[in-house]
């Protein structure tokens, strides 16, 4: 009994990086405090510096052997690895756009680099989740940091409007995660994912003792959707990313999906992989109806944020797609998809946030009106983008729908690719919209880039890294797939 | 066997006595001239019976947001004051960290000027 919660201190470096963050968190909040106003862009610069530092800790960590440590709760395995690296680079490049966008609209605070600094640990939580509480804690970080930092241009009506409406939506979620959990916890007497795994494995599903798996099932289902943005748990993406100030919706739209479809895998995939069968029809209604309802809906935009928020709901039907497949082939290419969203959504919002400048907060299509004659090169990779998105070849999103339907092809699901071939030709006409206004429509307003050249150089590699990675997309399959 | 929770009427009594005896013996002895000021709340706080959707002052939600931080500080330090004999180190190094984070933000607030009440 003495002996119950004696703690092995060498374990510890599997949680390096989260360790190193939490520190140096810390650092940065403390010395944000009594810095001077000249010296304010020292935070950013060590906000860089953090991320950067935690990103090779991580990096080192990929390729060791998988190691549960904390009784069980906490993972390191490659996926961890790999995910907290891409999420900790998505969300140096994003720190790179939002620089820009704070100092223009005034909204530069130490508080902002700190809150991003909270949600990347949370979402690193997440990923090595592996326990129910472990994830639900490390989801409660990245929520928690996220309302605050919409909220944080709160003289902006919208702004607080979105972050209100994202804190009752979450918390709303929250619980129907939680009481799936609880469900989970009751039927399976454990909270570690292993034990739940063998659980499920195990359990005659069929029976009726077993019912109260399925009805937590569901609710787990829900809450994942619902942090995920699936129709028709959708409703709060339109309104958050149109009313979030344009760099947080650049965060809040990359980075945590990351972590959402992490959150997915562990409890999903590692934990009730025996229950796919159940989970798989859930999801396929899921995913019908966002990339239906994504594609359908975007064509009424006039909304940049918002036609993008819609963009994104089709693009997590896809993922989701992988998911139905029930293949580790299918997880790695929503994997795949996953990563390649990040790079678009990374390089369309930097794109939305470079025209930006004091007192001109470009956020409609019409903002984007004559582009090609003022900047051309920013015209054409907005281009890339808009096309990557669309799926048109040799850009890199046409691989990653082109591995989603060949999964779910295999998989024998043909009536689903087709309905997702047929809405991703109906998304191409808004995204060609886009493209319509930079190129053929001349603009009545002044549209001079103001941007430092380190985020026009950031945003010019994102947006070639597009087509590059199109060209030769082996690197990134091969990793997607070696994941699982 | 009945006479074993004599303790327990003595002490419900006496209980009742050091309660309602003052209360009676003021309420018999004491002058009595209540007019609408001695009728309302005691200097601060708000009218018991109002509309919900009345005005306050900020302040009172930022008091109220750092009691329920430092409230379940306590909330956490008692259990693990229960048990700390046989945690150990580990639990004393576990608490510390805890405790250590939450002195972060105390310092972060305090800096900020939310525990000045002007």
């Amino acid at each position: 009994m003495n002996n119950m919660y004696t703690f092995d201190t060498s374990t510890l470096w599997a949680a390096l990086p989260e360790i190193f963050l939490l520190s140096a968190i810390v650092v940065v909040l403390l010395l944000d405090l009594f810095l001077t106003k000249p010296f304010k862009q020292a935070t950013y610069y060590l906000t860089q510096i953090s991320l950067f530092i935690t990103g090779v800790m991580a990096f080192n960590l990929i390729d060791q052997p998988q190691t549960i440590i904390f009784s069980g709760s906490f993972i390191l395995d490659n996926m961890a690895s790999v995910f907290k690296v891409f999420m900790i680079g998505s969300t140096m490049v994003a720190m790179v756009y939002t620089r820009h966008y704070l100092i223009q609209h005034a909204l530069f605070r130490g508080e902002y680099f700190v809150l991003v600094l909270l949600s990347v640990l949370g979402m690193m939580v997440m990923v090595s989740g592996y326990s129910l509480l472990t994830l639900y804690l490390g989801l409660e970080i990245l929520s928690l940091s996220l309302y605050t930092l919409i909220a944080i241009a709160r003289e902006r009506a919208g702004a607080v409007e979105a972050a209100l409406k994202y804190f009752v939506l979450g918390a709303i979620a929250s619980g129907l995660l939680l009481y799936g959990m609880s469900m989970i916890y009751g039927i399976s007497g454990s909270i570690n994912i292993t034990d739940i795994a063998n659980f499920a494995a195990n359990a005659d599903l069929a029976s009726r003792e077993t019912l109260i798996l399925n009805f937590g099932l569901v609710f787990l289902v829900i809450g994942i959707a619902f942090k995920l943005g699936a129709v028709p748990f959708h409703m709060w993406v339109p309104d958050v990313y149109q009313g979030a100030p344009t760099s947080v919706t650049l965060f809040l739209s990359t980075v945590p999906k990351v972590a959402a479809v992490a959150m997915l895998v562990r409890i999903l995939v590692d934990g009730l992989g025996a229950m796919h069968a159940y989970w798989a029809d859930l999801f396929m209604v899921l995913a019908v109806l966002s990339i239906a309802l994504g594609s359908v809906v975007a064509l009424m935009q006039t909304n940049i944020k918002r036609l993008l928020a819609y963009s994104t709901i089709s693009h997590v039907g896809f993922i989701m797609l992988g998911f139905v497949t029930g293949v580790i082939s299918g997880y790695g290419a929503a994997v795949f998809y996953v990563f390649v969203y990040i790079l678009m959504s990374l390089a369309a919002f930097g794109i939305v946030i470079l025209l930006n400048k004091k007192g001109f907060e470009a956020d409609q299509i019409s903002d984007f009106k004559g582009l090609s004659k003022h900047s051309p090169w920013f015209a054409l990779m907005m281009l890339v983008v808009m096309l990557s998105m669309a799926g048109v070849p040799p850009f890199i999103g046409f691989y990653a729908k082109f591995f989603i339907l060949q999964q779910v092809i295999s998989a024998g699901f043909v009536t689903l690719a087709v309905v997702a071939v047929v809405f991703a030709v109906i998304s191409a006409y808004y995204y060609l919209q886009i493209i319509k206004s930079m190129y053929f429509e001349e603009s009545d307003k002044d549209i001079t880039i103001v941007a430092p050249m380190d985020m026009q150089l950031v945003l010019s590699i994102n947006a070639v890294l597009i087509l590059v990675v199109g060209i030769f997309p082996d690197f990134w399959i091969k990793l997607s797939l070696s994941l699982f | 066997m009945l006479e074993n929770y004599l303790p327990i009427v003595v002490f419900i009594m006496l209980g009742l006595g050091f309660g309602a005896g003052p209360m009676l013996i003021g309420y018999l002895l004491g002058p009595s001239k209540p007019d609408e000021e001695k009728n309302s709340q005691f200097e601060c706080g708000f009218p018991a019976f109002d509309d919900s959707r009345m005005y306050f002052n900020v302040r009172y939600y930022l008091v109220a947001i750092l009691f329920i931080l430092f409230d379940l500080e306590v909330a956490f330090v008692f259990p693990w004051a229960v048990v700390q004999s046989q945690l150990g180190w580990f639990g004393f190094i576990a608490i510390s960290i805890f405790l250590f984070l939450l002195v972060v933000g105390f310092i972060f607030e305090w800096k900020h000027g939310a525990l000045e009440w002007e």
